[in-house]
C-alpha cells in the first residue's frame, strides 16, 4: 500500500494500539528545555519515579531565559542541570554551549530521517525538515516520554504543499511559509502533517527547510516534513559518515522514508512563488498576511532578528547583506540573537557580527530572547516590533505590544528605514 | 476522576491562543498554584475583564473554533485546573491543547458549530448559565434563564480512558 512519510514512521515505530486509532510510538529522541521540563522532572520525583528510559536518547538545553534573569529562572536551570547529572544525560547544553533548541539540536546531528521526536515545545515541528516525525507536546506527554520512551498520537493525515516556480530576489523561505499559512489558515492543518514538495523546496538549504517546517504549527500542523535528499545527506554527513559506505548509500537509505507515489493526501496545495512578494503579518494571527508593500511606512520601535525560525547563519548573512555599510534608523532598537554558539562564531568569522554592530544592532548571546516576551527585548505597551520570529499573538513580546512577522531581509531593511519596507526596493549594502 | 460541570464562562471568539490563556512571562513558575491569578490575562475580546472576580466562579468554558492554538504549554490547562475549570467545550481545538487536557484527566469536548451556537444562546448578561456533564452517557446539559437543553457528544475510547485513569502518566505507567 502506498504510504506517506509519516505513515511509514508510524508503522515502523508502533509500540501499541491500546484503542483503535490511538497509536503509541516508541521515541528515538526526547528533547528538553528549561521551561516545560522542570515540572515533569519534579512530578517524576514526587511519584518516586525519578528515572529516564534511556539517557542517550534525551537531549537537554537551557535556551529560553539564559543567562538566568532572576531566582525563578535560575531554579528552572538548576533543576534541569541537577537532573541531567543525576540521570547521566551527557547531551546537556548549559551556558556557553547553549542555543535555541530547534537550531542547536539539528546542528548537533541529533535528528535523522525516519526518527520520532517529541519536545515540550510547539516548534518541534521544525525537525521534520530532516524527514522525521517531530511533534510538540505538553509536559505530561514529555514526562511519559522521559520515563517510558513512548508517546500516543491519533495518526495524522497528510497535506501536500507543492512549491513551484522561482523565488524572486528578496523572497525567502519565510515569505513562502507565511504565504502558505495565509492559504491554509491558522487551523487548516490541525491534526495533519504538512509535507513540503517541489523544486523550490528541493533547492532550499536545510536552514530554509527548517524555516518552512518551523511554522507548520502556525497552521495547526502536527509536524512539517521535507523528503530527505542530497541536501539532508550533506548536512548530516559529519555525523553519519561512519554508518554508510558513501553519500550515495546514505541517500538510498534515506529514500525509503519518502512518501510513495499514489499515497493518500487529505489536501493538496500548489503555490507558485515566481510572483510572490515579501510577506508580512499585520494582525494577531500568523495567517493575517499581506505583501510588505501594503504595510510599507508602518513605523516600528524594535527590530528583532533571531529565533528557531530565522536565527541561523543563512538568515544573519542575508540580513547583513542589506545592513553592510549602513546605519539603522535612530528611532529603532535593533536586536540580533544568533541562534547557537556555532552560528555566532561562524557569523563572527564572516564579519557578519561586525556588520550588525556597525549598523547599530545589539548582539545578544544565543537564546530564544525577545520572541516570547519572557526574557530580554520586551516591548512597552503600544510599541511595534518587526520580527523574524513565528508568532504575532496579542502580547507575545510584551503586554500591549504589536509584532509584525517577516523575513530577515525585510526585517533588515525595515530597521534601516524605521518603518516596514520592501527589500526589493533596496540595493544590498557594500561599502 | 475529576468533577465536571458548573457555572459557564462564554468566550465568544475563535483562535484563542495559549499566550492569551497564560502569558509566557509566567512560564518561569514551577507550581500550578502560582499561575492561578493570571488566567486569560491577555485575552483579546471586547469587554472581557480578566480581573472580574466572577471569572473565578466559572467551572466550564464554552467557546468557538481552534481553541488553545499556539504554544504547547500545559500551563494553559493547568491554569484552568487550578481555577476549578475542568471542562472546555468548543467547535474545535488545537491538537496539543486538546491532548494536554485529556493528559491531565480534563475534558475537551468538541461539538458541531450549530450546537455551540445554541449553547451561546444561553449567554446572558448575568452570566447565570450552568452546565452539567453526564460522563457515563456522553451528554451535557445546559440550564439558564433562557431554559434548558441537552446535547450528546462523543469521545474516543482513549480520551475516555485518560479521564477515568486521571491522566496519561497514570495510564502509561500501568501499561508500558
Amino acid at each position: 500500500m502506498a504510504m506517506t512519510l509519516s505513515e511509514k514512521i508510524f508503522a515502523s515505530h508502533l509500540r501499541d494500539e491500546p484503542f483503535p486509532g490511538t497509536k503509541v510510538l516508541s521515541l528515538d529522541v526526547v528533547l528538553c528545555h528549561e521551561i516545560t521540563t522542570p515540572i515533569a522532572v519534579n512530578d517524576l520525583v514526587a511519584r518516586g519515579k525519578d528515572r529516564v528510559f534511556d539517557p542517550s536518547k534525551i537531549k537537554v538545553v537551557i535556551d529560553h531565559v539564559t543567562p538566568a534573569k532572576d531566582t525563578k529562572t535560575a531554579l528552572q536551570g538548576k533543576i534541569l542541570r541537577d537532573w541531567s547529572r543525576r540521570q547521566g544525560i551527557r547531551d546537556f547544553f548549559d551556558i556557553g554551549r547553549n542555543g535555541v533548541c530547534h537550531a542547536l539540536f539539528p546542528e548537533q546531528g541529533f535528528i535523522r530521517p525516519g526518527y520520532t521526536v517529541i519536545m515540550g515545545d510547539s516548534h518541534t515541528c521544525t525537525h521534520g525538515a530532516f524527514g522525521a516525525f517531530a511533534a510538540g507536546v505538553g509536559t505530561t506527554d514529555l514526562e511519559v516520554g522521559i520515563l517510558k520512551g513512548v508517546c500516543a498520537f491519533r495518526e495524522p493525515k497528510t497535506i501536500r504543499v507543492n512549491v513551484m516556480g522561482t523565488a524572486p530576489e528578496g523572497v525567502f523561505a519565510k515569505d513562502i511559509i507565511l504565504r502558505i499559512i495565509k492559504e491554509l489558515t491558522v487551523k487548516g492543518a490541525t491534526d495533519c502533517v504538512v509535507e513540503f514538495h517541489g523544486d523550490v523546496v528541493r533547492g532550499l538549504s536545510m536552514e530554509g527547510r527548517m524555516t518552512l517546517c518551523n511554522m507548520a504549527i502556525e497552521a495547526g500542523g502536527t509536524s512539517g516534513v521535507c523528503m530527505p535528499d542530497e541536501v539532508t545527506v550533506d548536512y548530516l554527513w559529519p555525523f553519519i559518515a561512519a554508518d554508510y559506505r558513501d553519500k550515495k548509500a546514505a541517500l538510498a537509505d534515506f529514500r525509503k522514508w519518502w512518501s510513495d507515489e499514489g499515497c493518500e493526501y487529505v489536501k493538496a496545495l500548489d503555490i507558485d512563488v515566481s510572483n510572490l512578494a515579501p510577506q508580512v503579518t499585520y494582525g494577531y494571527k500568523p495567517d493575517e498576511v499581506k505583501d510588505a508593500a501594503e504595510l510599507a511606512g508602518t513605523a516600528v520601535d524594535q527590530v528583532y532578528i533571531g529565533s528557531c525560525t530565522n536565527g541561523r547563519l543563512e538568515d544573519l548573512r542575508v540580513a547583513a547583506s542589506y545592513l553592510k555599510g549602513r546605519k539603522i534608523a535612530d528611532t529603532v532598537r535593533g536586536i540580533v540573537s544568533p541562534a547557537t554558539p556555532k552560528v555566532f562564531r561562524d557569523a563572527d568569522e564572516e564579519g557578519i557580527i561586525r556588520i550588525f554592530m556597525d549598523a547599530g544592532f545589539c548582539v545578544t548571546n544565543p537564546t530564544c530572547g525577545a520572541c516570547l516576551g519572557m526574557s530580554n527585548g520586551v516591548l512597552a505597551p503600544g510599541e511595534v516590533c518587526a520580527s523574524t520570529t513565528n508568532r504575532n499573538f496579542n502580547g507575545r513580546m510584551g503586554k500591549g505590544g504589536m509584532v509584525h512577522l517577516m523575513s530577515p531581509a525585510t526585517a533588515a531593511v525595515t530597521a534601516l528605514e524605521g518603518s516596514i519596507a520592501d527589500p526589493r526596493k533596496f540595493a544590498k549594502g557594500g561599502r | 476522576m475529576k468533577t465536571f460541570g458548573g457555572k459557564v464562562l462564554f468566550l465568544d471568539r475563535s483562535d484563542i491562543n495559549t499566550d492569551e490563556i497564560i502569558p509566557a512571562k509566567y512560564l518561569t513558575e514551577i507550581s500550578k498554584e502560582a499561575l492561578k491569578p493570571h488566567m486569560l490575562e491577555d485575552l483579546k475580546i471586547e469587554g472581557f475583564d480578566p480581573c472580574d472576580p466572577g471569572l473565578h466562579e466559572a467551572r466550564v468554558i464554552v467557546t468557538k473554533a481552534n481553541f488553545g492554538c499556539g504554544s504547547s504549554r500545559e500551563h494553559a490547562p493547568w491554569v484552568f485546573e487550578i481555577n476549578d475549570i475542568n471542562v472546555v467545550i468548543a467547535s474545535s481545538f488545537a491538537r496539543i491543547f486538546r491532548q494536554n487536557m485529556f493528559n491531565c484527566g480534563m475534558l475537551a469536548i468538541e461539538l458541531p458549530e450549530e450546537a455551540i451556537d445554541r449553547l451561546f444562546k444561553h449567554k446572558g448578561t448575568n452570566a447565570n448559565a450552568s452546565l452539567s456533564v453526564d460522563f457515563n452517557n456522553n451528554r451535557i446539559a445546559i440550564e439558564s434563564d433562557k431554559g434548558s437543553e441537552s446535547f450528546a457528544y462523543s469521545l474516543s475510547a482513549f480520551d475516555k480512558a485518560l479521564v477515568e485513569a486521571g491522566g496519561w502518566v497514570e495510564f502509561a505507567d500501568s501499561k508500558y
